[in-house]
């Protein structure tokens, strides 16, 4: 992938810190990791989403549940984009109804991706609170929601784009903003 | 992952690659079926017409069925109904229809080319659910969709249509969709049901359903229409019976692990026993699920796609 970059905004280490603290903020709020799980929106929400599991397994000893979310079935734009996206499965495999979920993305912006996850998670089941955590917040919203554990919030203009690389799926570990691309 | 049509008008012509992206949908989207909700947004605001000119129940539920569980609004026009009964033509009842402001149309109609002759009418995405003797390709898809579950893939593996190939739309579809995906194919009847030219095709022929058996990895069994034996096609159904039907004796005889699959609805007794359809072997039952998530897949990947350029 052809890209200018602007500027790296977290580096390996500071990924690994800012997914730490990330953790500990979670556990803080929810007094622990009882009754807890974790859902990660394909694609890089779920890689940071596995992260946090960890995490919080090494801190309180615990393995909480974890979930894979695909929304594109969900999304507002569905019909309008030129490049269609590839539909996946949803992978929860335990009943959500009465748990606190932690809703992972790698990154905010207009906030309908993250309207998309409320929705199909409410298809799902009834869970007691979902709470959203991502990466970086890079403002621009469109729609009226926040998340509740930013590792990082940066303001961008509209003209840039923000890339999250994990070794997991990219060879690379950082977060980049980079001059937006031309494709859709 | 868009396809390279904006209709499905057969499985003629279309790329390996298109049919995968149906298949990958579809299993995806069959995950949907197991939650307490079992319905999407997808197409919420898009019309879907099902315009039926000939009589089905099936195909015409599984359609109907899947446009609900995405959202979409679903009209119903069969021809017992319809002012076709008064003398309407084709082209002015679709043009009628979609003066309403429709989104797609899936078809089924008792002439060939009758999908492709509304895209040159309408605007609307088309969808064929059924074409004379033509092609029926949600039937092929799903049928495929059902063995790649079993199988992994369908490159290299042996599948065998037994029965009125001739005037089968089941087999006209599968036959093209399975050879594109790499399998082999066979086709298995009385000569008078198999059509001239098969092997120029790429499948192979046989008249003997115990040699078919034994070549096959798997059974695509065809319902025989009591009609064709009144026209003379072949004596009696009950020789049909004693020389092309799935039996019990004929399965164990063949001393191997065979898949069975049938469209439906099955003559049970004529092409094939009860013991059989109801046996571990057949996967009569896991088609028609499939049938509902391969006609999802196919609305959700055709919806996003404008027909202007076409």
């Amino acid at each position: 992938m052809e890209f200018k970059i602007k500027a790296i905004v977290i580096d390996k280490n500071g990924l690994h810190r800012t997914i730490t603290r990330l953790a500990h903020e979670i556990i803080e709020r929810n007094s622990g990791a009882t009754n807890l799980a974790i859902i990660g929106i394909r694609t890089r929400g779920v890689t940071i989403a596995e992260r946090l599991v960890k995490q919080i397994e090494i801190i309180e000893n615990k393995q909480v549940p974890f979930g894979i979310l695909d929304i594109t079935l969900y999304r507002d734009d569905f019909r309008m984009r030129l490049k269609q996206p590839a539909v996946r499965a949803t992978e929860i495999s335990f009943n959500i109804d009465d748990m606190n979920l932690i809703l992972v993305d790698d990154v905010m912006y207009t906030g309908r991706t993250s309207r998309a996850a409320l929705d199909a998670l409410m298809d799902i089941g009834r869970p007691a609170t979902i709470q959203l955590a991502v990466l970086v917040d890079r403002g621009h919203r469109e729609l009226p929601i926040q998340p509740d554990y930013v590792g990082k919030a940066m303001p961008t203009s509209i003209g840039e784009e923000v890339r999250v690389l994990l070794s997991e799926v990219d060879n690379d570990e950082c977060v980049l903003l980079v001059e937006a691309s031309e494709e859709v | 992952m868009a396809l390279s049509s904006s209709h499905l008008l057969g499985l003629e012509g279309v790329p390996a690659a298109d049919i995968t992206t149906i298949l990958n949908t579809a299993e995806n989207i069959k995950t949907i079926f197991d939650r307490p909700i079992p319905k999407v947004p997808t197409l919420r605001g898009i019309t879907v017409v099902n315009l039926f000119f000939e009589a089905s129940t099936r195909t015409r539920i599984s359609f109907e069925l899947a446009e609900k569980r995405l959202s979409a609004d679903t009209v119903n026009f069969s021809t017992s109904t319809s002012s076709v009964k008064k003398g309407e033509t084709l082209k002015d009842t679709v043009r009628n229809i979609e003066a309403m402001k429709i989104n797609m149309i899936v078809v089924r109609h008792s002439a060939a080319g009758v999908p492709y002759f509304l895209t040159q009418c309408t605007d609307a995405n088309i969808i064929n659910a059924g074409d004379g003797q033509h092609e029926h390709p949600t039937q092929a898809l799903l049928d495929m969709m059902t063995l790649r579950e079993k199988w992994g893939q369908l490159a290299g593996k042996k599948v065998a249509i037994i029965g009125d190939v001739m005037h089968s739309r089941v087999a006209g579809s599968n036959i093209r969709g399975l050879l594109t995906m790499g399998a082999e194919v066979m086709v298995c009847g009385p000569r008078t049901l198999i059509p001239p030219g098969m092997t120029e095709f790429g499948a192979n022929v046989s008249y003997s359903v115990d040699e078919a058996m034994q070549w096959a990895d798997a059974l695509n069994v065809l319902r025989i229409q009591h009609e064709r034996q009144e026209k003379g096609l072949f004596p009696s159904i009950r020789e049909y019976h004693a020389e092309f039907g799935i039996t019990r004796e004929r399965v164990e005889r063949a001393k191997k692990e065979l898949i069975i699959m049938h469209p439906g609805p099955i003559n049970r007794g004529v092409e094939m026993d009860s013991d059989v359809a109801d046996s571990d072997a057949s996967i009569i039952l896991e088609q028609v699920t499939n049938g509902v998530a391969v006609r999802m897949a196919v609305l959700v990947l055709l919806s996003g796609m404008d027909t202007a350029n076409e």
